[in-house]
């Protein structure tokens, strides 16, 4: 063993010790708790204690700190590497793994404040949820950092096997139990076909390292096997980030699971799962852009179209965010058609910013959370800027940003999106995309005509100072990055560069 | 400080925070020490920045000071920056310093009102975006302090927002200044189109390199004029800045005389490489500019409101700068503005003393005799209006001279360069006359009011007539920096402003004016000046109002037009206002009911789809898992 492999994934041992203790810090206390703490999924009965345990949510903010400390740390001692990979090419820390890295430990940090209520009202242990929430989060920073197919998938079915379980974290909600198991069922479903899609690319390359792929595809002519091996991976990873038509899980899903993780799935295990496709498109299947670029652009239209279209109809906000996301989905899959330096840009950044602003969205929503389900309609949003001004702007804010209106940071992440597509050659679908945020524009407004020009009922709301704390990191966000974006486009610039001079490798092989 | 400018436009910035935030419990005392405080750091910091800007650049390079980049894409992008140049560098002292003065004047003459930290907020906010306006280093920078200047203007306009006329005044600038602000837009599109990117010294570089079209120089220069028409209330959107009245006095002394309705002469000076390539704009400028002084002048000669009577003035005022900048005299466009700040300042906030005194009276008919009782005001706004008039060594008579020699001697187009100035002269002869009008109805004669308001009269607070001297000696001898040539003596302004105004190819530079010439323009100013004088005071001095009754008796149909401002404003209601009702009316009741057919057809065939897709959410996972596969399947099919 490689001492320095090891060095180069402190952060991810970090994260696997830590969650690990979480799971076991109700017996690490020396406050005697009750039986019924056990995981359980099937046992029925309710636990008789209120588990939502304080000290959890520090425990687990503590580790985040830690990890991202150690990240920043080691990211550091390998600065100067382009791509300093190991334990044999299959682990690499490189800008790229880095920028997604953080990003996923600031998200996962914000789930777990948006979550802080929730354990506190429901009776399921705060520590188990904390610790899944740590075993996704090692998860996806596997597959940021993943060089190979299999480190890719490992990660992927962790991030994924925990999410499941949260989803159906409510394990006496018939609602919550139903979204965990179609998703734990079309999940393996997806994920057969990935690995299915990943056999075929290893039966015609001969090696699972993302770099020998593109070496032997440099060298390859069209070749049907490697085609279908393709087009079952890119399947595989559409239904990870939820495009059509592989998009049909989302809706029951997102309206099922409780609410924090329907947040943490709209935003760290989308953006996780955009790490990898944009990182195994890019500087793996780069040389086949001209057989993929069309598949996917079929996909991203129909993302667009079938996401916008389906949420203009909705009522329920999280069935309306999980349509949204669908058409978020379609535009970011621009950025991996375009395959070039603006496409890989445009990724990052639209990533970054439609993740904060939907974890405002979700914020606020949690603030109107009375009892286990409502604030959720439409309706409930009624009259809001009477009752909460304050976070009525902020929820406008975070709409347009979703929309991509400036001077919001979402019109900066459209902005560099489109105009790859554009240069791409896609003006087509650059048009569909134009035309598809004009109609999200449309529903979005519904909310906003509903909190300032509806007459609000009397409901109360619950402002905690977890929710406010990222109700405000993602307002300022959207607002300092639509005003002032140099600092994060600096930012991607760099981060994205090794992948962009893959995209700008000729395609000897065509 | 040269490397943080920002710090002169955030300064009352701050203030206008603290107060917007916290001013509502505060005390009065405490309002006012922080919105003087930020207009007070913002003078200082201006000055410093341009003496150690005076020092590094003695000769008037451009100073760019980066704040960020705020965008860039491909060979597209803006700056946020600002700039010290000898331009920004006038405008900034007047700003900042006539600013400041006014802000000190506002304490005493807002003492009692209820809207105090509303007040001292937004007047704070107005400086700061003027400042971004003026120091702004591209179009871009400047239309950002250009809009907030607009909406400013509009709250303070609106300021006693209870009342019927203020609110509809605010909104009747809002929406003409809305019109300018298009042409301001479109010329910065087609800045970006063509010259990509809209940076002052980036445009003017290329503009001058040559090969650039005629006609898109032109189109950019009458655009950005169509901005300032709007801005600076020059024919046809004048008519926003008489109604604007409706705001409080020293509103109307800061903003609507002497700093943000300059801002399209600053504009214009600021754009003169464009406009010196595209003569054909420029005379469009001159004309516009010596029409609107002649027609506003006109209008001015029978007020009765005493701030209508300023605010038309200001109007003929701005024309002059316009027709100095039109007729390529940039420096005395801008010399004009410098002095104009001075005395119409001064006569604004004079005319607020008077109203103070008068317990809120406008009407001049109620007024008179008013020299004994409020001497201070008397005095003051006697000197400004002796400056106003061009009267001879006063500022007023060096800046409107070497405007009106320059558009007699005028290169780029000598016919109408002679037209422009009969225009110029005829309208300095109608100011000189209303002015004294003024004067004498205010403050010579009896007293006409009632008594209440006799026994209420009283002289202003210190905090008042101290501004108001202050202006008053910088109307007088502010001449004194822009003497003509044929004095022999140093002209600092003109020297200073030529660093702004950069020799290019194919266009001319400054203007040089003959001796001869100049001196034939002065002698007739003056005594076309001194004939102002002398027919309003013999007919105003003694006899007052008698006079305007006996010109109702002789000429009642002219006296009529004149006093209903030549009916303007009903000319624009019957062509432009009604007829756009009725045209919304129309889109409204016609066309919106198509529309909103339309969209109704498209929201059914949504929802159709919406249902259709919620066919397939049955919510089965076996059909779930069945449509993931047709899909891998139906790609599979077509794709390889």
């Amino acid at each position: 063993m490689n001492w320095n492999d090891v060095a180069v994934l402190l952060p991810e041992i970090i994260v696997t010790i830590g969650a690990s203790l979480l799971l076991l810090g109700p017996f690490l206390r020396r406050k005697p708790r009750p039986a019924g703490m056990s995981l359980g999924l099937g046992a029925g009965q309710p636990a008789e204690v209120s588990t939502g345990d304080e000290s959890a949510k520090w425990w687990m903010l503590a580790l985040l700190v830690i990890t991202a400390i150690s990240l920043i740390g080691v990211s550091w001692a390998a600065e100067g590497l382009a791509l300093s990979a190991g334990f044999s090419q299959m682990f690499a820390l490189d800008a790229f793994s880095i920028f997604f890295k953080l990003l996923f430990i600031v998200v996962i940090a914000m789930v777990a404040l948006l979550s802080d209520d929730f354990l506190r009202e429901s009776r399921y242990s705060a520590w188990e949820y904390y610790s899944l929430l740590g075993f996704a989060l090692c998860g996806m920073m596997f597959m940021a950092s993943g060089v190979n197919l299999i480190t890719i998938w490992v990660g992927l079915e962790l991030m994924s096997l925990s999410s499941y379980i949260l989803a159906g974290y409510y394990k006496n909600e018939e609602k919550s139990t139903e979204a965990a198991m179609k998703y734990f069922i079309l999940g393996a479903v997806s994920s057969a076909i990935l690995l299915y899609g990943i056999s075929l690319i290893y039966g015609v390359c001969g090696s699972l390292n993302l770099m020998d792929i593109e070496k032997s595809l440099s060298t390859l002519i069209s070749n049907d096997a490697l085609m279908f091996g393709i087009m079952l991976l890119a399947a595989g990873l559409c239904f990870k980030v939820a495009a059509a038509p592989f998009h049909v899980w989302t809706p029951d899903v997102y309206v099922g699971a409780p609410t924090p993780i329907t947040a943490f799935l709209s935003t760290a295990s989308k953006a996780a799962a955009f790490a990898i496709f944009a990182r195994i498109f890019y500087s793996a299947l780069h040389d086949f852009h001209l057989d993929w670029s069309n598949v996917l652009a079929t996909v991203s239209a129909l993302s667009m179209i079938v996401g916008n279209l389906a949420a203009i109809t909705q009522t329920n906000i999280k069935r309306l965010l999980a349509y949204s996301s669908i058409g978020h989905a379609g535009y970011v899959l621009l950025g991996i058609i375009s395959l070039s330096d603006w496409g890989i840009r445009g990724i990052l950044i639209y990533t970054t910013v439609y993740v904060f602003a939907t974890l405002g969205i979700w914020a606020t929503i949690l603030m109107m959370r009375r009892h286990e389900y409502a604030g959720e309609e439409i309706d409930d949003f009624e009259g809001l800027s009477k009752r909460a001004p304050f976070w009525a702007f902020a929820m406008v804010i975070f709409l347009l940003s979703l929309g991509g209106i400036p001077p919001t940071a979402g019109f900066i992440g459209k902005y560099y999106l489109f105009s790859a597509a554009i240069e791409a050659g896609y003006g087509w679908l650059a048009i569909i995309a134009v035309v598809m945020s004009a109609v999200s524009i449309f529903y979005y407004f519904k909310i906003v005509v509903a909190m300032y020009l509806r007459e609000g009922k009397e409901a109360d709301m619950v402002i905690t100072r977890p929710l406010q704390v990222v109700g405000a990191v993602a307002l300022a966000v959207t607002l300092i990055f639509g005003v002032l974006p140099a600092p994060l486009i600096t930012q991607v610039e760099q981060s994205s560069h090794w992948m962009a001079t893959r995209a700008a490798v000729p395609h000897v092989g065509r | 400080m040269l490397n943080a400018l920002w710090l002169i436009p955030a300064a009352p910035f701050a203030g206008f925070v603290v107060n917007g935030l916290f001013g509502k419990r505060a005390g009065k005392s405490f309002v006012s020490a922080v919105a003087i405080l930020g207009s007070l750091l913002a003078a200082i910091f201006g000055t410093v920045a341009v003496f150690q800007y005076h020092a590094l650049y003695p000769h008037g390079e451009r100073y760019v000071d980066l704040v960020y980049n705020w965008f860039s894409s491909g060979n597209v992008g803006a700056d946020v920056a600002f700039q010290l140049d000898p331009l920004s560098v006038v405008m900034l002292l007047v700003v900042t310093w006539v600013g400041f003065l006014i802000h000190v004047y506002s304490v005493g003459y807002m003492h009692d009102d209820t809207g105090y930290f509303r007040y001292f907020a937004y007047l704070n906010l107005f400086l700061s975006e003027m400042l971004i306006l003026v120091l702004g280093s591209s179009y871009l920078v400047m239309f950002v302090g250009w809009e907030g200047v607009g909406l400013c203007s509009y709250l303070l306009i609106g300021f006693y927002y209870k009342t019927d006329y203020a609110p509809a005044a605010g909104t009747k600038a809002f929406v003409l200044n809305r019109i300018g602000d298009f042409g301001f837009l479109i010329a910065m599109f087609l800045m970006f189109a063509y010259f990509g990117s809209v940076d002052f010294a980036r445009v003017s570089q290329l503009a001058a390199g040559g090969g650039v079209e005629p006609w898109l120089l032109t189109a950019i220069c009458l655009l950005l004029f169509l901005g300032a028409t709007g801005k600076s209330a020059q024919i046809p959107l004048y008519v926003w800045l008489p109604d604007a009245m409706a705001g409080p006095t020293p509103v109307s002394a800061l903003i609507h005389a002497a700093t943000m309705v300059t801002a399209g002469v600053y504009m214009v000076a600021r754009s003169n490489v464009l406009y010196r390539l595209a003569p054909d704009a420029m005379m469009v400028v001159a004309v516009i500019g010596g029409a609107t002084a002649l027609f506003a002048a006109t209008i001015a000669l029978r007020q009765w409101d005493i701030k209508k009577v300023l605010a038309y003035s200001t109007i003929s005022q701005l024309g002059f700068m316009f027709i100095g900048v039109g007729v390529g005299a940039f420096s005395a466009g801008v010399f004009h503005l410098v002095t104009h700040a001075f005395f119409k300042a001064c006569l604004f906030l004079g005319s607020g003393s008077v109203i103070h005194a008068m317990s809120g009276e406008q009407d001049m008919r109620s007024m008179g005799g008013l020299k004994t009782k409020i001497p201070h005001t008397y005095r003051t706004f006697a000197i400004a209006t002796y400056a106003i008039a061009g009267l001879p060594l006063a500022s007023g008579f060096f800046s409107k001279d070497e405007i009106l020699a320059s558009a007699w001697a005028t290169p780029y187009f000598p016919t109408v360069g002679k037209i422009v100035w009969a225009l110029g002269t005829i309208a300095a002869f109608c100011t000189a006359f209303y002015m004294y009008r003024l004067l004498y109805l205010t403050f010579d004669g009896k007293f006409r009011g009632t008594h209440e308001q006799e026994h209420h009269l009283h002289e202003s607070p210190s905090s008042m007539v101290v501004p108001l001297w202050i202006l008053a000696i910088l109307a007088i001898f502010g001449g004194l920096l822009g003497l003509p040539e044929i004095f022999h003596a140093p002209n600092f302004i003109g020297s200073w402003l030529a660093g702004a105004v950069p020799e290019i190819p194919g266009a001319h530079h400054l203007i040089e004016i003959p001796a001869g010439s100049e001196w034939t323009v002065m002698i007739v100013s003056t005594l076309i000046a001194l004939a102002g004088w002398w027919v309003a005071r013999s007919m105003y001095k003694d006899k007052q109002l008698d006079t305007d009754r006996a010109i109702e008796q002789r000429v009642p149909g002219l006296a009529r037009a004149v006093e209903n401002k030549w009916y303007v404003d009903e000319f624009y209601g019957a062509t432009v206002v009604g007829p756009l009702k009725q045209l919304s009316i129309f889109f409204w009741r016609i066309v919106d009911g198509i529309i909103d057919g339309i969209a109704a057809m498209l929201g059914y065939i949504v929802a159709g789809i919406g249902d259709l897709l919620r066919f397939f959410q049955t919510g089965n996972v076996r059909n779930y898992a069945l449509m993931l596969f047709a899909g891998v399947v139906v790609f599979i099919w077509i794709f390889t």
